[in-house]
Parts: structure tokens; sequence; C-alpha cells
């Protein structure tokens, strides 16, 4: 009855299926670490842009807080592993968790709000939390935590010789969340956001809980972009405020979805691979390591795109099926 | 029979503006009652009090026998309201089916079926062919129609029209009286606000005029456009010549 439906969502998975083998066999040619570092950003990126997309892309609430639970992800990870020696895996679950429970207490007031209400609202939410951090002693205030660094192995989830296994874990996380997005896209969840996105009053009346929907968007992206911070904290094994709970990681989460396609299954990704590359090589072109350079190309593919294509580089390859759901 | 629908002594108040006051209809299961009065009459804000946009500033809103006044608007198109928008409000950057889909999710979560039966509504309301397309792409008249289709797939028990018919050519028109004719024989009960007494007044079993936020008269249709209150409230001299 809906061929086209159904073809197009295997489709979907056939294409992710061979990016992901694509994906995998990387590293057996890239060798070089400093590009195997940007190959792992990129994927941690796009990750976190996908989660990013749920709440932002397809239920329509733009959030430029999402350090917040970027670093609550990282500190959560790193506090239990630092100070009660609770190994990374668990630190990631209870972040992910801790984050969605946030999620869900910050979208009770601020949901209500409209529009530019909300996304200023995201922003002080995050700076609040990011100064909470900067004076909380405990949690080593400005000097941040270090993470002691043993011996590899995956049950702490360290690695000094390789970074391949950090490769994957982010492949891995990439793919899971593409994987989430796209149940979700095509489920009851999926279809509420959109019609959040699109109409709440119209989605209100056809049966939609439209403040329900909301907060379920909220959850998910959340744990995931949790996840995410703590992926990161085991990474780089040293975190403190300003290294994961800046506003400059709320834009790079938010950014590579507006540049690839907000609120398609593809954009993250796509935005990704391009935005992390271009921003990884730009800096080390010009050197130094002032964030400037960054929010120059930024912002100059931000005004490129809004120019151009407002509904993403995606846009280039569907121009037929302008304003359909991919 | 009990009515499917009673608003009982309802009362809206915008600030100083009284746009419903002390209103007080039945609709009885299976009709298709229709809502008539000039602009501004009060008609799209009693619609809006009985989908639960808003609870009335006082009164009570019966439905199935039960009280909903309080009840918000998806909880009541779970108990069976659906409405359409005078002004539509289709989801632009969904497909049509999509559109459709969103409420038939009201029945069932299983997305399988919701397909299906969006694809029926869609070909009972002759949009099929459509079904592919963004909403954004429509003619004015397909979006009245899908906002018809997406309000039925909620398997409503009643269904709200507000102006489905207003401003279509004779034959888009023609073609929506027929659309209504068969949701009544669906089993849906229709209360429509309509302006075009031409075409409104030989399809409803009865008639409710509202006036300046009061029920001015209500009634078989043949004797509403003869009531004199009627004429002079809102027809005007050319109806009653024709009439
Ligand atoms: N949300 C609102 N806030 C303030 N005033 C409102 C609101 N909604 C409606 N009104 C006012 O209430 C009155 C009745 O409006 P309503 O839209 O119900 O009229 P109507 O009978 O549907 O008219 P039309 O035939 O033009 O659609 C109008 O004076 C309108 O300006
Ligand atoms: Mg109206």
């Amino acid at each position: 009855m809906d061929n086209s439906f159904a073809q197009r969502r295997r489709r979907d998975l056939i294409l992710a299926a061979v990016l992901t083998c694509l994906a995998a066999l990387a590293p057996v040619f890239i060798k070089d670490v400093y590009v195997q570092n940007i190959l792992i950003l990129t994927l941690m990126y796009a990750a976190l842009s996908q989660a990013w997309n749920i709440l932002g892309g397809y239920c329509g609430q733009i959030s430029l807080g999402h350090a917040l639970y970027f670093g609550l992800g990282a500190y959560t990870t790193a506090l239990l592993f630092t100070k009660f020696g609770v190994l990374p895996w668990f630190g990631m679950l209870t972040g992910g968790l801790i984050s969605a429970l946030i999620a869900l207490a910050l979208g009770y007031p601020t949901f209500r709000l409209k529009g530019h209400y909300f996304v200023i609202a995201t922003i002080v939410i995050a700076e609040i939390a990011y100064l909470l951090f900067l004076n909380w002693d405990w949690a080593g205030a400005a000097l941040g935590i270090d993470i002691p660094v043993r011996s590899d192995s995956w049950a702490t989830f360290q690695f000094t010789r390789s970074k391949l296994p950090y490769f994957y874990f982010a492949l891995a996380l990439c793919c899971a969340v593409w994987l989430v997005t796209f149940w979700l896209e095509n489920s009851k969840w999926g279809f509420w956001w959109r019609a959040v996105k699109d109409n709440p009053e119209a989605a209100e009346s056809l049966g939609v809980v439209v403040f329900n929907s909301k907060m379920g968007a909220a959850a998910v992206s959340a744990f995931f972009t949790a996840v995410g911070g703590a992926f990161y904290a085991q990474f780089v094994s040293y975190i403190d405020p300003e290294s994961v709970m800046s506003f400059h990681f709320s834009l790079l989460m938010a950014l590579p979805a507006v540049l690839g396609g907000i609120g398609t299954l593809w954009g993250p990704v796509l935005g990704a691979a391009i935005l992390i590359p271009v921003t990884e090589l730009t800096r080390s072109f010009i050197g130094g390591s002032g964030r400037g350079v960054d929010l120059i190309v930024y912002g100059s593919l931000i005004v490129l795109i809004a120019l151009a294509r407002p509904e993403g580089v995606l846009g280039l390859f569907s121009r037929r099926r302008k304003g359909g759901a991919r | 029979m009990s009515p499917l629908l009673e608003t009982k002594a309802v009362w809206q108040r915008f600030g100083g503006l009284v746009a419903n006051s002390d209103v007080s209809i039945a609709v009885e299961p299976g009709e298709i009652v229709g809502l008539i009065g000039p602009n501004g009459a009060g008609k799209s804000t009693l619609f809006n009090l009985i989908a639960g946009v808003r609870p009335p500033t006082q009164g009570s809103i019966i439905f199935n026998g039960e009280d909903v006044t309080r009840l918000p608007a998806a909880e009541r198109c779970r108990r069976g309201i659906a409405r359409t928008f005078q002004v539509v409000k289709s989801f632009e950057t969904m497909s049509v089916i999509d559109n459709v889909i969103v409420g038939a999710l009201v029945r069932t979560t299983v997305m399988r079926e919701a397909r299906r039966k969006a694809h029926e509504v869609l070909e009972f309301c002759g949009l099929d062919a459509r079904a592919e397309v963004p909403a954004s792409d429509l003619i004015p008249s397909e979006k009245r129609r899908l906002e018809v289709a997406r309000a039925l797939a909620t398997e409503p028990k009643l269904l709200l029209l507000d102006e489905v018919l207003t401003g279509l050519t004779a034959k888009e028109a023609e073609k929506g009286v027929e659309l209504v004719r068969r949701v009544r024989t669906a089993g849906v009960t229709v209360l429509m606000v309509e302006h075009v007494m031409e075409i409104v007044m030989p399809l409803v079993d009865r008639a409710i005029v509202l006036d300046l936020g009061k029920v001015l008269v209500e009634g078989k249709p043949a004797d509403i456009v003869r009531d004199p209150k009627v004429i002079s409230a809102y027809l005007g001299d050319r109806h009653a010549v024709g009439a």
C-alpha cells in the first residue's frame, strides 16, 4: 500500500550500514594521529548534534544550553571515578539519567515559554550551571578534575597508546543515536514532535499532549548528550568548567544540525562531517588556539546556509522533497 | 435520547468584550447542526470552548453525558471531539499523509495501523492522490479537506467544522457538502459554522443563530430564513426578498 515510505526507510538503513562499514575501516588507512583525532571529534559531534536534533530539530525547541547536559555527563563520570572509583560505564549511564531528570525539571517551567524566550532561558540556565561548577570546590572548581590514567583498559575506558578504542566508541555512539532517531522518527513520539513544532494548537486539537511531547524530547536529548559528555571526559582525561560547559559546546551541538538540515535524519551527520573537519583544519592552518577562529568559521557557514539554503545542505540533495521528513 | 453535546449557560469574556453570553445549545447524536451568525457573533469562540482551547469564563460543557468543562483540548479529542480551524492550521513541513497520521495516533500507537487508517481517511476525503505531497504545496481547498481528514482520523463522535465551505468555488463547495453528508452517514455528528446560506441551509437538520454572543433563535432551516429577527440581524434585505 505504501511502498514509497517503506522503500525510503530501507534506503536509509542501507545507507547507514554502508557508511558505518566505511567509517569502521577508515583507521586501516588513516594512521595519522592528528587526523584520527579529527575523525573522533567529528563522530562525537555527529552523535551530539543528532541528540540535540531530537529536541531542537524534530520538536522545534531550540536549545542553546545543551552544554549543561554535556558537562553533567562529563562531571558525573569524572567525579564518580575519581572520588568513588566507580567505572566510567556506570558514570556514563548515571550522568545520562541525571541529565534526563534535570532536563525534565527544567522543562517544567521553561516549556511554557514561547520562541525566543525559551532559547534565552536555555542559554541563561547553562550559564548559571557553568558558574556553579566554576565555584564548586568539591568538584574541583575552576581547576577542574584530572582523571588519573592507570593503564589501557576497556573496564576503565582509558587508552593512552592508541586512540582507536575511542574512535570505535564514538562510532558506536553515533550509530546508536542515529538508530534511536530513526526508530523515533516513525513512532508516535516522532509524529507528535513534528506536529508540536509545526503548529502546537492544531496538535493539541488532534490529541497531542504538547507539554509531554516536549518533556519526552528533552529527556531523550539530554540523556544522549550526557553520554557524549562522559565519553569526552574519558577521551581528554581532564575536564574543567570551561572545557565541558562553556557556551561554545552548546553552539557546536546545534550547528551541525542547522548546517546539515534541521529536523532531518541525516542533517546532523552531514553537518558534523563538514563543520568539524573544516574548523579543526582552519584552526591548525591559522595556528594559535584562540576560539575566535572557530567562531568566524561557524558564523560564515551559518550566514551562507541561511542565505543560500535555509533547510540545510541536505536540501541540495532532496530539492524535490522539500518539506519532507528527511 | 440525551444530547451528545450540551453547553449550559456558557459565557466567554475577553477583558471587557463579551464574546459568548449565556449560550445554551444542545446537539443530538446523528444531527447536522448549522451555527450561523454575522461576523464577530462569537461562533469560533464557542467552538474553541467546546473543543477545549480554553475553559469558559462561566458555565459548563457536557459531552456524551460527562462534564468536560475543565478538560484540556487533547483530552477532549480522546473523548471524541474533533475540530477544524477557520484559519487552516496544517503541519506545513509534513506531508499530507503524515498530517493525517498525527490524528490517527490518538486511537492506536501501532504505526502500520495509523498509516493504514490515514490512507483510508484520505481516500474518504478525496485526497489520497496527494498523500505524499508536503502540506505546504496544497491549494486552499485541499487544505480545508486536509483539516477535515485530520479531524476524522481521530475517529470523533462530534465533528466541529469552522467555515470549511467558505471561499470555495461552487463546484468545490458542492463536493464539500457531499463530504459532510457522508461523514454523517458514517455515524459522526456534525456542528458546522458556515456563512453561505444557500449551501448550508439545505444541508443542516437544524440551525442555531448566534448574534452579539447570544443565541438569537434556533430551529428548522426553513423557519430560520423567514424569521424576521434573523433577517434583520444577519441575512439582510437581500435574503428577505429571496426567501
Ligand atoms: N482570543 C481573543 N481575545 C480577544 N478577543 C477575541 C478573541 N477571540 C475572539 N475575540 C473577539 O470575540 C468576538 C467574537 O469572535 P469570533 O471569532 O468568535 O466571531 P465569529 O462569529 O467566529 O466571526 P467570523 O464569522 O468573523 O469568524 C470578536 O469581537 C473577536 O474580536
Ligand atoms: Mg469565526
